[in-house]
C-alpha cells in the first residue's frame, strides 16, 4: 500500500484479566495489560509518550500516568462512553501522524462485576436536564434506551424480536470457539426469547454481560513499528461523532452518530463496506449491531433485521461479526471498546485460533457509547 | 439543592397542570427542554406558550424490571413528539399502546411530571 501521511499501525495488543477478577484494581489490570502489549510492540512503558485513557479515576489519563510512570506529551482522555476507545484510535493517530507523539498508549479496565457497582435507575436532579426531564420517568439506563430504538426500528421496519435474537445467537457460536469467553453453552433463538422480558422489546439475552475486564493497545508510526515482536496492523481509518445526551433528543431512533463516524472511517480509509472481511461491532445490546450495519452502509435502511440472519455474522458466516463472542458472550467490562480493537487485531494477524476467520485483510471496528450517544469507527487492514 | 434558572417557568405551569414549550417569535420554531435563545435561528426572542398537550406516540417501551422509582413495574415509558414539534420522554397511561397512537398530556395529583395518555377519540390518520 502506498505511503499516507496517516501511515499509523497498532503494534501491541493485550486483554487484562478477564471474567470475575480477584486480587486486582483496576490500575493493576491496566498495567499488567499495557506492559503485555508494549511487549508486542517490541517497547516498554518507559517508550510511552501518548496516553489515551479514561475512566479510571478521576482526571483522566493522569492517576494512571502516575501509576504506570509516563509523563506524557501528549494525553487524551476524551468521554465517548464505550465509543471513547476507537475514537482514542483516531486521536493517536492523527496525534503520530503530526509527531505529537511518537508511542501511543490506549488502556482500560473495570471490576464491574465484582464490585457490583452497576444500577438501572438514574437519580432526579432539579438542576441537570437529565434529572428533570429524563430520571424521573424510570426509564433504566441503558437497556431503556435500547429497547426505545429497537420498538421504533420494529414499527418503521417490520424488524421482530427474532431478528434481534440472531444477533446473540451469532455472537454465542463465536463464544464457544473462543476459551476466554465468559459463556460458552449453546444458545437458540428460542432461548433468547423465552428468557426474562426486561424492556420491551429486549429480553435478558438480549443484554450484554456485566463482567471484569479490558485491555490496552499500543499505536505508533512506521519507523517504531518496525521493531515490533508481532506484525502491525494497518490504522486506515476513523471516524466519530456524537447526537444526544437524553433519549428525546435524538433525532431519529433508527439513525445513529455511526452514519457519520462510519462515513468519515470509510472515506479516510478510501475503501467501502464490500471491502471489509469481518467486523467487531459493539453488541451491547442486540438492537445495536443490527442498527450499526445500516449506519455503516453494510445494508440498506431497515434491512438490519433480515442481514443479521441466516447465519451471516456467525462462524463460516459470509460477513463474520462479534468474533470473540462480543459483549453478550464473551466478556462486557462496561467499555468493550479497547477489547473489540484487540479482537480485530489478532483476527488480522491471523493467531485467533479455532474462531480464524478465513478472510482477514480488513476488519472494522465498531464503537457505541452511552444510549447510543456516541460513535466510533476504525478500519484495521494487513500492511 | 441548586435549581435551574431556565426552566422556572415550565416547572411553574406543571404544577398547575399547563404544559408550556418554548416558542421562537422570531422564527416560530419551537424546542424544548429551553435553551436561553433560538437553537434555528439563535434569536433571543424566545418564549413560553401553552402546547396543545396532543401529540404522538414515537417510541415506547414496557419495563419489567425496578429502577427505584415510586412505580412498580411493569409500567410503560414512552417518547411522544408534540404536533407543536418537540419531542419529551414521559410515562404512559396504561401498558398497551402502539407507536403511532395519538395521545395527549395527563397531570397526576402532587406530581410535577407530564404523562400521556390515549387521546379522547381516535385520531383520524
Amino acid at each position: 500500500m502506498r505511503s499516507r501521511p496517516w501511515d499509523v499501525y497498532v503494534t501491541g495488543v493485550a486483554e487484562t484479566p478477564l471474567g470475575e477478577v480477584t486480587g486486582q484494581t483496576e490500575l493493576s489490570m491496566v498495567a499488567l495489560a499495557a506492559r503485555e502489549a508494549l511487549a508486542e510492540a517490541g517497547l516498554g512503558l518507559k517508550d510511552v509518550d501518548g496516553l489515551f485513557v479514561n475512566y479510571l479515576g478521576e482526571q483522566g489519563s493522569v492517576q494512571v500516568g502516575e501509576y504506570l510512570g509516563i509523563q506524557p506529551r501528549y494525553a487524551d482522555s476524551t468521554d465517548l462512553g464505550g465509543a471513547a476507545f476507537a475514537a482514542f484510535v483516531h486521536h493517536a493517530m492523527l496525534a503520530v501522524a503530526a509527531g505529537r507523539c511518537e508511542v501511543a498508549l490506549v488502556a482500560y479496565a473495570s471490576r464491574q462485576r465484582s464490585r457490583r457497582v452497576r444500577r438501572l435507575g438514574e437519580t432526579p436532579d432539579p438542576y441537570t436536564l437529565i434529572g428533570q426531564f429524563q430520571a424521573p420517568h424510570g426509564l433504566p439506563r441503558p437497556i431503556g434506551h435500547y429497547a426505545l430504538i429497537a420498538a421504533r426500528h420494529m414499527h418503521v421496519y417490520g424488524t421482530r424480536p427474532e431478528h434481534l435474537a440472531e444477533v446473540a445467537v451469532a455472537a454465542r457460536r463465536w463464544a464457544r470457539l473462543n476459551p476466554k469467553a465468559w459463556v460458552r453453552t449453546p444458545l437458540s433463538v428460542d432461548d433468547v426469547l423465552t428468557s426474562r422480558m426486561i424492556s420491551t422489546p429486549l429480553h435478558r439475552l438480549d443484554c450484554c454481560l456485566v463482567t471484569d475486564g479490558g485491555g490496552a493497545l499500543v499505536i505508533t508510526g512506521r519507523a517504531v513499528a518496525s521493531g515490533a515482536a508481532k506484525r502491525p496492523v494497518r490504522v486506515l481509518g476513523a471516524g466519530e461523532s456524537h447526537t444526544h445526551w437524553q433519549i428525546s433528543q435524538m433525532p431519529d431512533l433508527t439513525v445513529s452518530a455511526g452514519a457519520v463516524s462510519g462515513r468519515e472511517a470509510f472515506a479516510m480509509a478510501g475503501i467501502g463496506p464490500d471491502d471489509v472481511d469481518f467486523t467487531e461491532p459493539y453488541d451491547s445490546f442486540t438492537i445495536t449491531p443490527l442498527l450499526a450495519f445500516e449506519d455503516l452502509g453494510f445494508c440498506g435502511r431497515g434491512e438490519g433485521g433480515e442481514f443479521v440472519s441466516g447465519g451471516r455474522l456467525g462462524p463460516g458466516g459470509e460477513l463474520p461479526s462479534m468474533t470473540s463472542g462480543g459483549g453478550l458472550s464473551y466478556n462486557h467490562p462496561g467499555a468493550l471498546g479497547v477489547q473489540l480493537l484487540v479482537e480485530a487485531v489478532r483476527q488480522i494477524r491471523g493467531e485467533a485460533g479455532e474462531r480464524q476467520v478465513p478472510r482477514h485483510r480488513v476488519g472494522l471496528v465498531h464503537a457505541v457509547g452511552g444510549c447510543y450517544s456516541a460513535a466510533s469507527t476504525v478500519i484495521l487492514a494487513q500492511d | 439543592m441548586d435549581h435551574d434558572p431556565l426552566t422556572t417557568w415550565f416547572w411553574q405551569g406543571a404544577a398547575e397542570g399547563v404544559l408550556l414549550v418554548q416558542r421562537c417569535e422570531e422564527c416560530g420554531h419551537h424546542q424544548f427542554y429551553p435553551r436561553p435563545f433560538c437553537l434555528r435561528c439563535e434569536s433571543d426572542r424566545v418564549v413560553p406558550i401553552e402546547a396543545s398537550g396532543a401529540g404522538t406516540l414515537y417510541s415506547f417501551t414496557v419495563v419489567h424490571v425496578s429502577t427505584g422509582l415510586d412505580v412498580p413495574p411493569p409500567y410503560a415509558v414512552g417518547l411522544v413528539t408534540l404536533d407543536e414539534g418537540p419531542r419529551l420522554l414521559a410515562r404512559l397511561v396504561g401498558l398497551d399502546h402502539t407507536i403511532g397512537d395519538r395521545v395527549t398530556v395527563r397531570w397526576r395529583d402532587g406530581n410535577p411530571h407530564p404523562v400521556f395518555g390515549p387521546a379522547a377519540r381516535p385520531a383520524s390518520r
